[in-house]
């Protein structure tokens, strides 16, 4: 026990300086005012019924958020079955090709999306040499949304693969044995056993995608502004530390309360056997 | 065995890189410019001619730079604002006092550019480049000519026209547009202003930033408020367009150098001043950057094109140039980040 807290040490030491000093400051900006007085303004600017600019923003990137984590739920989640069903090596090259994109930086990636979708892009091209009609999407919610699907998607698949290839094949097997086919044994089996990876999936592509700020202004045209922009906007072009502090105190609150919700809906779920659906 | 090898040898690799930016004795010279905004080779010129490396940062905006220099502890040696930031940073106190003997080449540059009122006798900065703002069009997507800003709100250009993201000039376009002076302090007159832009949004494409020279080059859209600079630089590569200077005037602009009071180096950041004031230097400028330059010599010798792309005599009469707003700045921040939500 005293030899693991020595081993601890280190990352107390890192996590007191770069996770809990910087909350704490960010904490502390938010309640001061231009000239460092204690004052709740930067949230009742936020929260101004009002006039409730950065309210609906807020609501705008909850909902592109949650859009691109449902499309990610419904492609990842067959795409890690399939994937945890094949055969080792297979898995082995396939899985390897759904980090490689990672491998190249994220701000790159999403450059050639505009490349690829604008009117004069790739596919328009493509499109108008076919005689088909364009498609119109850069610079619109659903550019963002797809390049928010692009981006997390591995976020999605890998942690339910990581679940569902875990699964000890003497349950599929008992399943089968007490009568249960294949669409019983899914539902009854697989899919509960899985959910632990789909939650986990799920709080990692809803979070990045819920706070970007570059997707949405190089996909979004700046007039799809999100939270992540307007936070970025505070720091950087207009110098409100305290209103961007607010800010980003309302989402980490607003993402603290979403994960505590799952937790518990995943605890229900743990080992009662329960069945969704 | 092997793995152990391979881990030594890719550490090695890390630490010999580490080893080439190491230079302790040489004196160091921070500049902070806009992005995409010196010729190829000029900072290499002026290490080896002074015998000293060059950090250089860039920017995208005059309010990205502020921010970054008095919150975020940046520290630089010179800085290269627009006019109405400079005169708010010599109202702070952020910038040092020259010393004109250091700079001679400033006497190359055209009377035109010097002694402005943002900066009265170059005590803290002197030009860089300058230009105006205007709108560029592509003559095979409009229907006519372009030639006022009132047809930014032209309701059949709709998903075909390019703003700034950026609160001075686009908000400057929306005021020039309703004949209300750019520099206004009046709650009312922003007011104006926001609704005029709120109205425009539908038509709007994107508001970009730098990325908009690709997109015309393309042909993304019919038409975008852009910099002269930049306009000049496009017009080479796809002649299609065309670039103008709206009837009500435009802006005109300045950007100049300075070196920051806080600066360690500011002897070194004068030579680099009179360095970048260099004949040979502002040609190379001009060439890569296409903004109007400020050396003398070199305006005269501009070719006809070029020379097209500078504000006539009777445009310069109609243009504005932006002054600090003071404690209204705020004021335009937050209209403009409404206008971009809402």
């Amino acid at each position: 026990m005293k030899k693991f807290r020595i081993a601890a040490l280190p990352f107390a030491v890192y996590a007191g300086i770069f996770i809990v000093a910087p909350i704490v400051l960010i904490f502390m900006y938010s309640f001061q005012g231009a000239g460092g007085d204690f004052t709740l303004e930067n949230f009742t600017r936020f929260f101004n019924f009002s006039d409730p600019t950065y309210l609906k923003v807020l609501w705008r990137s909850i909902y592109l958020a949650a859009i691109s984590t449902v499309i990610c739920l419904l492609l990842g989640y067959p795409m890690a079955y399939i994937l945890s069903r094949l055969p080792n090596r297979v898995r082995g090259i396939l899985s390897f090709l759904f980090v490689l994109p990672m491998w190249m930086n994220f701000l790159l990636r999403t450059y050639a999306w505009m490349t690829l979708l604008e009117r004069t892009g790739i596919i328009n091209t493509f499109l108008t040499n076919l005689g088909l009609p364009t498609w119109d999407i850069m610079y619109t919610q659903g550019a963002v949304i797809l390049g928010n699907v692009y981006n997390f998607l591995p976020f999605m698949i890998l942690p339910i693969y990581n679940v569902l290839v875990k699964i000890d094949k003497s349950v599929l097997e008992a399943s089968a044995d007490l009568g249960g086919d294949s669409g019983v044994t899914f539902r009854k089996v697989i899919l509960p056993l899985s959910i632990p990876g789909v939650i986990s999936g799920i709080s990692m592509t809803f979070m990045p995608a819920v706070t970007t700020f570059v997707i949405s202004k190089l996909l979004g045209g700046g007039q799809n502004a999100l939270i992540g922009d307007l936070i970025e906007n505070q720091f950087k072009v207009t110098g409100d530390w305290g209103f961007g502090s607010a800010m980003s105190v309302v989402l980490m609150i607003l993402i603290l309360g979403a994960m505590q919700i799952m937790q518990r809906y995943e605890d229900e779920n743990d080992g009662s056997g329960g069945v969704l659906l | 065995m092997k793995k152990i090898f391979a881990l030594t040898l890719i550490t090695a690799m890390l630490f010999s890189l580490a080893g080439c930016s190491s230079s302790e004795d040489v004196p160091t010279l921070t500049v902070y410019n806009w992005g995409d905004y010196i010729g190829d080779g000029v900072i290499e010129q002026f290490e080896e001619e002074f015998g000293c490396k060059v950090n250089y940062e860039m920017f995208d905006q005059n309010e990205d730079m502020y921010t970054k220099i008095t919150k975020a502890g940046g520290e630089y040696d010179v800085v290269i604002p627009s006019e109405y930031m400079i005169e708010r940073m010599i109202n702070e106190g952020l910038l040092a006092e020259l010393n004109h003997d250091n700079i001679p080449n400033m006497e190359n540059l055209s009377q035109y550019v010097l002694d402005r009122d943002f900066d009265p006798g170059n005590k803290y900065s002197v030009p860089y480049m300058w230009g105006t703002v205007g709108i560029v069009y592509n003559k095979t997507m409009v229907n006519g000519e372009i030639t006022s800003w009132n047809d930014l709100w032209d309701p059949q250009y709709e998903g075909q026209i390019f703003m700034m993201n950026s609160v001075r000039d686009s908000m400057a376009v929306a005021l020039m547009t309703l004949g209300l002076n750019p520099n206004t302090r009046e709650q009312a007159d922003i007011e104006a202003a926001q609704a005029k832009l709120i109205e425009q949004k539908p038509l709007i494409l994107a508001y970009t930033g730098d990325e908009v020279k690709d997109k015309m080059i393309a042909g993304e859209a019919a038409m975008a408020v852009i910099y002269s600079g930049d306009a000049a630089n496009i017009l080479m590569e796809n002649e299609d367009l065309v670039y103008v200077l709206p009837e009500e005037g435009t802006n005109l602009w300045f950007d100049n150098m300075c070196i920051l009071e806080s600066s360690e180096q500011k002897e070194l950041a004068e030579k680099f001043i009179n360095f970048m004031c260099e004949k040979e230097i502002c040609e190379i400028n001009r060439d890569y950057i296409c903004y109007n330059t400020p050396h003398q010599e070199v305006w005269d010798s501009l070719d006809e094109a070029t020379l097209h792309t500078y504000p006539s005599a009777d445009i310069i009469e109609k243009c504005f140039i932006y002054k600090d707003l003071g404690e209204m700045a705020k004021v335009y921040d937050e209209m403009w980040t409404k206008i971009m939500v809402n």
